[in-house]
């Protein structure tokens, strides 16, 4: 437990990653994640650990896989089109069971995008990303409190599931300052626990340990194997959080900086005299389906808040199937929620109205959906003062 | 009473090597292990397999091994030897692997000095796939892509890893050897003693070079296959010393 102290997300991740037990982190420049590579590169070594700036975000990645095969606390962060290319890096790490930490402080996409905070990598982030059956957990902070105590639960699931961990941030909290304190006392790594299949120093009289990703003719009973633990996660690891949501006229549904924007939604509804919950899923692989189901039937409708074009909205339709009404709020590719928008939507939900409800098929009949609120800042059709 | 004149080396395991016959790898593994047990390093060198033939490498070293992605060999050599710097780190890499898509991590981990030992086995072809062109592969060389031979004109020309690398200030030492002959076994196995001892005498990345035959995808007999070794490979690839620099 530390005292409460005003920090910069990203640095808030960083620090808490050391204090967490990281020893080694990889990774290449990219905006906005840029203060977690610097403050590791500042602060790693003072606790005997690495910093290696890569020639790319594979190199880090695969820099990640060998640190990880040794057992030691490993990770990386990027953004978006980063994350993109170390998609190579995680297939291979989860299919040689390695634990680790990949944070991705997401940016506008898809390709180069933009450098304002979004929320579009959710497929790529829940769904695989990389080739082959895997999953990787995903942990989706939405304060800086969480993004710094966050990596030591990320590794924490990932030792005990042999599995990588994903934080999925936004770019705007891995750059906002909070108050935020660290929840746990830090962890020193050569307290923790051997792993019996780590590479190391080969000692006399214990068997060879290999760490591999070709699986060959043994590929289909590693990958089913491997689905057991998939199993086991999605049975005991949904974390949620949920405010006014039993009796709700409508639970909103959001994670990480769209939570945030939805409990303005919820303050304005309640002087309407509307009752709005909101269920945030902190996990977002394995998603908090159970729960959810469960409310479903308590509620009117849902909406689905999100800061990309339909992703987190197919998970919540899968968790509640047609017991209600799903609506889609949402705010593409660097659009910031505006709780008086997200409020329209939910009535319109209610009300069996259009105005602020995204959808492709009234999209394609020419329904003007208006998630336009950053244009007046001059985020979109700005180039000025944008950097990679 | 009978006496012992040659046993496989303990540093390797009893895992019978899947490579084609008159292929060059298996020579090469061996003079690792007989080097990593004359060093007395054997019980803390750690190997890393590529993908490509050597891609069950990791199951013969009798040392701990790791297996990752296609080129990545030295960044994740990196990883290992940053975390356990008292590891032996050694990265057996082919000439796609190295010289194609590699590229950036093999440069970079001669930018950095990373204190680790590559040993890349350069056979001008990808074997595993079936003989397409490769980074190394010789002019007028045919190959499954490259069916009339290598056009310069079109997929420009062989390129020489050691000579580039040595242009590298982080690189150390930089030897190319060849399997073609017991000189020059012996010739390579000198090598990998000397970039083994600059890791462990911290000296800094090296990298040996081994020019090998693959009389499967050449389509040669086995004397074929040396005959082209040394008329062919060896004028592109000329064998000796292009680095040998100590500790900074």
């Amino acid at each position: 437990m530390t005292e409460k102290a005003l920090r910069k997300g990203n640095e808030a991740l960083a620090e808490g990653a050391i204090r967490a037990g990281v020893r080694f982190f990889a990774g290449y420049p990219i905006t906005p994640q840029n203060e977690v590579p610097e403050y590791m590169s500042a602060h790693i070594a003072d606790e005997g650990g690495a910093f290696v700036q890569a020639e790319s975000e594979l190199a880090a990645i695969n820099m990640v896989y060998g640190a990880a095969a040794t057992g030691t606390r490993a990770m990386t962060s990027s953004s978006s089109p980063g994350i993109s290319l170390k998609q190579e890096g995680i297939t291979y790490l989860a299919s040689a069971d390695l634990p680790c930490l990949i944070v991705n402080v997401m940016r506008g996409g898809p390709g180069l995008g933009s450098i304002a905070g979004a929320q579009g990598d959710y497929f790529q982030a829940t769904r695989g990303g990389g080739n082959g059956d895997y999953h990787v957990i995903v942990l989706a902070p939405n304060s800086v409190e969480e993004l710094g105590n966050f990596p030591k639960l990320a590794f924490d699931l990932a030792e005990k599931y042999r599995m990588p961990a994903m934080i999925l941030a936004d770019g705007i909290l891995g750059q906002m300052m909070e108050s935020m304190s660290f929840n746990f006392d830090p962890v020193d790594p050569n307290k923790l626990g051997k792993f019996d299949w780590a590479v190391d120093i080969h000692k006399n009289g214990r068997a060879k340990n290999n760490v591999f990703s070709y699986k060959g003719d043994n590929l289909i009973a590693d990958v089913v194997e491997r689905a057991k633990r998939y199993g086991l996660v999605e049975q005991t690891e949904q974390r949620f959080e949920e405010r006014n949501c039993e009796d709700a006229d409508v639970i909103l549904v959001a994670y990480g900086l769209s939570s945030r924007a939805c409990l303005e939604a919820v303050n304005h509804a309640k002087e309407q005299g509307l009752k709005l919950g909101l269920f945030r899923p902190i996990t977002l692989w394995p998603f908090p389906s159970k729960r959810l189901a469960e409310l479903a039937q308590k509620t009117k409708a849902i909406l689905v808040v999100e800061q990309s074009l339909g992703q987190l909205v197919q998970d919540v339709k899968l968790s509640v199937g047609d017991k209600v009404p799903v609506g889609l709020n949402a705010y593409p590719s660097g659009g910031q929620p505006d709780g008086a928008q997200i409020l329209t939507a939910a009535k319109s939900l209610l009300t069996g109205k259009k105005e602020g409800l995204f959808s492709l098929k009234d999209h394609a009949a020419g329904f003007t959906y208006n998630c336009t609120r950053d244009l007046k800042l001059g985020v979109q059709g700005d180039r000025k003062g944008e950097t990679k | 009473m009978s006496t012992v004149l040659a046993k496989k080396p303990n540093a390797l395991t009893d895992v019978p090597m899947h490579y084609c016959p008159g292929c060059g790898h298996g020579i090469v593994h061996r003079l690792i292990a007989e080097t990593l047990e004359e060093l007395n390093v054997a019980d803390r060198a750690i190997g890393v397999a590529p993908v490509g033939c050597a891609v069950f490498a990791d199951s013969y070293f009798a040392c701990d091994c790791v297996q990752g992605a296609h080129g990545r060999g030295p960044a994740i050599a990196t990883g290992i030897k940053r975390s356990k710097p008292q590891a032996i780190v050694f990265s057996y890499q082919g000439d796609g692997d190295l010289a194609s898509i590699g590229m950036a991590e093999i440069v970079h981990a001669a930018v950095r000095n990373e204190n680790i030992t590559v040993i890349f086995i350069n056979n001008a072809i990808y074997g595993m796939t079936g003989g397409q062109m490769a980074p190394t592969t010789l002019v007028g060389q045919v190959a499954t892509t490259a069916p009339k031979g290598r056009d310069p004109k079109l997929q420009g020309w062989p390129i020489n890893m050691c000579e580039m690398l040595a242009q590298i200030t982080g690189s150390k030492f930089l030897a190319r050897g060849a399997v073609d002959t017991p000189q020059n076994v012996l010739k390579t196995k000198q090598y990998l003693r000397k970039a083994f001892e600059n890791q462990i005498n911290n000296v800094g990345f090296s990298m040996v070079e081994v020019i090998s035959q693959c009389p499967t995808n050449w389509h040669a007999d086995v004397q074929q296959a040396l005959e082209f070794v040394r008329t062919k490979m060896m004028p592109q690839y000329p064998l000796g010393i292009f680095k040998d620099k100590g500790a900074d």
